[in-house]
């Protein structure tokens, strides 16, 4: 019997994540980096989920509003992950006057969605 | 305006406070026109009723070339027709307003003593018809703001003079406005004042954002986007639905109390109604 696409895509799944686990493949591992900041990008980019850019400017995006600074050298400015995350999940605790929208506090994206996001911005 | 937030948040938290020692409707008058014109040091104070294209070369051009041909004379027309048609039992609309209704779009808002709450020239309007045995009109768009699109233009070129009698329901009608304007609300958590007084002048993604200065002196207003002649309460409940926050009813207590706190806000400016918008 020939098998699926997908047991074959599943299989090689499995096989990556045991390399991953051994520490000797980073090919696999960057691959799945690089989705997960496209998809962070998608929602980021959503004028119905994320929206970022109608405050900030950042490379790739389009008719950028200029409400918010623009997002450049983020890994370099946010060597603690954990604090850029905060700054998206509820920026009105780094700033009580803040416009922009508390992400996570308000349910405007998902914890997953969010972690996506993070990943994406730090690209940047 | 951080200095305008605090003081809401101030009397906020003490709650309701006696009339004398809130902070007084000309003292905020001040503040807020004080923060605009600094703010755009180059804007004649009447300018501002011109809204986004008093801060905006370029959309001006293109706006001074609609304003040639303007989309909404022929709602002017029409509520000038219906202005001057007979209800059923012979009356007009002159008959519920001073000086016969021309050039009272002045008087509104204002805050009645008798009936306790605001009153808007929209409202005025439906109990002009209902008193003479009409049914009411609808509040955001149609025939009543054609009506008030006429009304408004035979007012052109007053200057806006909102009076807030020291009179505590007054007081607390106006007060109760400013909060609404300076609230956090929706799941996108804003104030009017975020976009309008903070950012008035940024862009948010390629619309350039109007100071709060001006906002009602020119409405109703023919918007592009609309395809027609809307009321001031049609917009609020645009901008309320922009952040998801649930919008409130044309002509309820909380937009008739938006729209007297803003309209004093812009006490000094010209009445320049109907307005034209993308
Ligand atoms: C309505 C406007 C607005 C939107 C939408 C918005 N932001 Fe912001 N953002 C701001 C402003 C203003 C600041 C400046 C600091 C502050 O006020 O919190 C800021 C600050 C930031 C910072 C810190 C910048 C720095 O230089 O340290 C990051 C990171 C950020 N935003 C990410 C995002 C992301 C990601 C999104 C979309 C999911 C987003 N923002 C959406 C207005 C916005
Ligand atoms: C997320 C930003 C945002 C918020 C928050 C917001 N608005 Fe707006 N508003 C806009 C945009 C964009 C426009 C169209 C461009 C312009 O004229 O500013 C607009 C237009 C208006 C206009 C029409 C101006 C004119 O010249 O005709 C009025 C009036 C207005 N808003 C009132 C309000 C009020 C009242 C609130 C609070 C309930 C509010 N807005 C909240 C973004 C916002």
């Amino acid at each position: 019997m020939r098998k699926s696409a997908s047991s074959t895509l599943a299989a090689a799944g499995t096989l990556a994540l045991m390399l991953g686990s051994l520490a000797i493949a980073p090919q696999a591992a960057l691959a799945t980096e690089a989705s997960v900041v496209e998809e962070g990008k998608a929602i980021a980019f959503d004028r119905k989920k994320g929206n970022c850019l109608a405050c900030h400017k950042m490379k790739d995006g389009t008719l950028e509003g200029n409400i918010g600074p623009a997002l450049v050298n983020m890994a370099d400015r946010y060597p603690d992950k954990k604090r850029l995350r905060e700054q998206i999940w509820d920026a009105t605790r780094i700033n009580p006057y803040t416009i922009m929208p508390p992400y996570g506090k308000h349910k405007i994206l998902t914890e997953e969605e969010l972690d996506k996001v993070v990943e994406f911005i730090y690209t940047r | 305006m951080k200095k305008l937030l605090l003081i809401t948040a101030v009397i906020g938290a003490l709650g309701a406070v006696p009339l004398i020692s809130q902070a007084s409707p000309e003292d905020d008058l001040k503040a807020f026109q004080g923060y605009f014109t600094e703010r755009f040091p180059n804007v004649p104070l009447e300018e501002f009723a011109n809204g986004v294209y008093a801060i905006d070369k370029a959309s001006r051009e293109q706006w001074e070339a609609i304003e040639e041909f303007p989309p909404y004379e022929i709602a002017i027309e029409e509520g000038e027709e219906m202005f001057n048609t007979p209800f059923k039992n012979g009356k007009t609309y002159a008959s519920c307003f001073r000086n016969g209704g021309i050039g009272i779009k002045s008087d509104y808002p204002y805050y009645d003593i008798e009936k306790g709450r605001v009153e808007t020239l929209a409202s005025a309007i439906n109990e002009c018809r209902t008193k003479n045995g009409e049914a009411p009109l609808k509040y955001m768009k149609g025939e009543l703001a054609s009506l008030v699109a006429y009304m408004a233009y035979t007012t052109r070129g007053q200057i806006v003079d909102i009076k807030i009698p020291f009179d505590q329901r007054a007081r607390d009608a106006y007060e109760d406005g400013k909060r609404f304007f300076y609230a956090r609300r929706g799941q996108l958590n804003m104030s009017c004042a975020h976009c309008h007084v903070d950012n008035a002048g940024n862009k948010i993604r390629a619309d350039l954002l109007s100071p709060a200065l001006g906002h009602l002196t020119h409405f109703p207003v023919y918007r592009s986007k609309w395809g027609s002649l809307g009321t001031a309460h049609r917009r609020f409940s645009g901008c309320n639905k922009q952040v998801r926050a649930l919008p409130f009813k044309a002509q309820s207590p909380e937009y008739r109390n938006l729209e007297y706190f803003m309209t004093y806000m812009s006490n000094g400016l010209p009445w320049n109604g109907p307005g034209a918008r993308k």
